[in-house]
């Protein structure tokens, strides 16, 4: 178990080493210090304040190999930085990058983590019922309803979600965000309905299909044959089964929670990492970009692992090879 | 010699159709083939249909030519020769209306644009099926990318092991580990926004998936008997690869695809939103849309008829892509659904 986890962790980091890889050859190798510098300052910028704020972002540095100090080069800064979390300041208004995730974070997790609660237990149940009632017409037309309702671009989720209730109805307010526990669910009900509405299709079509498939195994007979009703079947004999898909499909999304939900978060006007993102890419802020992208990955390696704890928890056939 | 882009454009519609008839003609050869999407035909007809609808729109909007006689204007497509010319209006107009939506100054063609007009005066309508070029246009050229580059590497990975096996699956659970959108945004910020980028940002974050399966069906292949039997016949590797081994991915390549385009689609929505997304497409109709709603009276019939044409390719291709994959592969592809 011991050498399976250090083998296991060896393979995460070396993916981060990677992550940090792609992103130097994206952000540093393609674009040329004094274009972001121009995007940051404006057009017209004098050459000395260009220069200025070149060296001030440390975007002066030899990009690979500096003779004179190994250590004094952009690549190296770059794992540096990223590495030990010193993420600097944002490339658009020089506010540190680090301050900005801990303001954000928050307000993201305050609408992700509903969503994910509220969304497993509803597509299960969805997707439980879908598959009881397999092979009939109540199980068609779930499907239908599930392509139809995955069809549907978030966009249209999003507008639709504030012209019906925040406008027709006025039941909540369209946008905004307030982080007093008073007030602050009237802020997220309508994001988080519209964001369950959108992932519960593509939700309930997975997990049905994972269903009826467990649902045609040998062990499912045998507990119909010794005269276990369909309802017990499908919630002692077949969901503990599933747990493994379920698992995957579920922990993987954990990091998501954290980076934020771009679309909701901006349309609805929560001030979260999402939110920071699209301003970052309205603002051409590849300082900020290149952090979130990192943080990301970097929750996501981190969510595989456990996923990968979880199976050999969850599932006692997994071996740990 | 430079091709003028209309011209450039012509071609490769030509190329296209020309492609189009190869693969009918090698699917009318094969039996196993004609009889899957025989299949596919008898189940899915009315959603075959619709994508046909949108197919045959979008080519005629690609092909497009200049008028003869003197004064060279523009070159305009097939499809805007079945409206008026110059059908603009100055302004937003309701759906079938004889006067401006703001202000009721009379409009030059009264009546006669279906869906209205959008701010500029373009033609809903119009614009609205020239959508629909865009739409197939990111789907196509990004699979194109995609696929044959997960061919490509997964192949090979799955077929030769050891070293290079593992540096592919290095760089795949690399860029597995960035959030899609995220490395999304950052490509297309950083290599810039173009229609060829855009796909290529699409086709980087796009291909993982194909690329697992396909080294992953690799390695099953290379053990089955007849690969066996080839290998002790003494057949290179290289024909064994493309005799024996790639013909058994084809279907797997056919269900990628229609499962891919309607995500790389709607991807293309949520890009445009983010002011990233290509010119004309319907992502962006919906963005400009999206301070409409908010006037009073609401301008409704930008946003409709783009979100509608959306919508219906996505579901259509949906419904094919569960039949397809129903029909030529009941197993392999679950988990990826």
């Amino acid at each position: 178990m011991t050498a399976w986890l250090v083998r296991r962790l060896l393979w995460g980091a070396l993916t981060v080493v990677g992550v940090l890889l792609f992103l130097f050859v994206l952000f540093f190798a393609t674009a040329h210090p004094e274009d972001i510098a121009r995007r940051a300052l404006g057009e017209k910028a004098p050459p000395e304040a260009i220069a200025q704020w070149i060296a001030n972002h440390g975007y002066d540095r030899p990009r690979l190999w500096n003779p004179a100090d190994p250590t004094d080069t952009i690549l190296f800064e770059h794992f540096r930085r990223m590495l030990t979390f010193d993420f600097g300041k944002s490339d658009a208004d020089d506010v540190p990058i680090a301050q900005r995730l801990r303001q954000g974070v928050g307000a993201s997790l305050s609408l992700t983590l509903p969503l994910f609660l509220l969304g497993i237990p509803l597509a299960l149940a969805a997707s439980l019922v879908v598959a009881f009632f397999r092979e009939t017409y109540i199980d068609r037309v779930g499907v239908v309803l599930a392509v139809v309702a995955m069809s549907v671009s978030i966009l249209i989720y999003i507008l639709s979600g504030q012209y019906l209730i925040g406008v027709l109805l006025k039941w909540f307010p369209i946008s905004g965000f307030d982080p007093d526990p008073a007030v602050v669910m009237r802020f997220l009900a309508l994001p988080v309905g519209v964001g369950l509405l959108h992932g519960l299709g593509s939700d309930v079509r997975f997990y049905r299909t994972v269903f009826v498939e467990e649902g045609s195994k040998d062990y499912v007979r045998t507990a119909f044959a010794k005269g276990a009703g369909e309802g017990r079947v499908m919630a002692r004999h077949v969901l503990p089964n599933a747990m493994i898909p379920i698992l995957t499909h579920e922990v993987v999304r954990i990091p998501g929670l954290f980076t934020g939900a771009l679309l909701l978060e901006s349309f609805f006007g929560i001030p979260g990492l999402g939110s920071i993102t699209v301003d970052a890419i309205h603002a051409n802020d590849f300082a900020t970009l290149r952090v979130m992208v990192y943080v990301g990955a970097l929750l996501f390696i981190a969510a595989q692992i456990v996923t990968d704890v979880a199976y050999t928890i969850a599932d006692p056939r997994v071996r740990l090879s | 010699m430079s091709l003028e882009p209309h011209v450039a454009t012509n071609l490769g519609v030509a190329a296209l159709l020309a492609l189009g008839a190869l693969a009918a003609f090698r699917v009318r050869r094969s039996p196993f083939w004609r009889e899957r999407l025989a299949e596919v035909a008898r189940r899915r007809p009315w959603a075959l249909a619709v994508i046909a609808l949108y197919v045959v729109v979008a080519g005629l909007d690609a092909v497009s030519w200049r008028d003869a006689g003197p004064g060279l204007g523009e070159p305009r497509s097939a499809l805007e020769r079945l409206f008026p010319a110059d059908f603009r209006e100055a302004s937003y107009s309701a759906p079938l209306a004889e006067v401006e939506f703001y202000g009721g100054a009379p409009l030059r063609h009264p009546g006669r644009h279906l869906l209205g007009t959008d701010i500029l005066g373009r033609d809903v309508l119009l614009l609205t099926l020239q959508g629909a070029k865009v739409a197939l246009l990111v789907g196509g050229l990004t699979c194109a990318i995609a696929i044959p580059l997960a061919l490509l590497i997964g192949v090979p990975a799955g077929w030769f092991g050891g070293r290079l096996d593992d540096l592919v699956f290095f760089l795949i659970s690399t860029l597995a580990s960035m959030p899609s959108i995220l490395l999304l945004i950052a490509l297309v910020t950083a290599i810039g926004r173009g229609p060829l980028q855009v796909c290529f940002a699409l086709a980087v974050t796009g291909w993982v998936g194909f690329c697992r399966l396909a080294r992953a069906e690799t390695l099953k292949i290379r053990e089955l008997d007849y690969v066996q039997a080839a290998r002790a016949l003494g057949v290179s590797t290289p024909r064994i690869l493309w005799r024996h081994v790639l013909p058994n991915l084809t279907h797997l390549v056919v269900i990628t695809f229609v499962l891919t385009f309607s995500g790389l689609v709607l991807s293309e929505a949520v890009l445009s939103w983010l002011g990233l997304g290509l010119d004309g497409s319907w992502g962006q109709m919906i963005d400009q849309a999206r301070d409409e709603l908010s006037r009073s009276p609401v301008i409704w019939w930008n946003l409709g008829a783009a979100s509608f044409a959306l919508f219906g390719l996505i579901l259509a291709v949906n419904r094919v892509g569960d039949a397809v994959r129903d029909v030529l592969d009941p197993r392999t592809l679950r988990e990826g659904a």
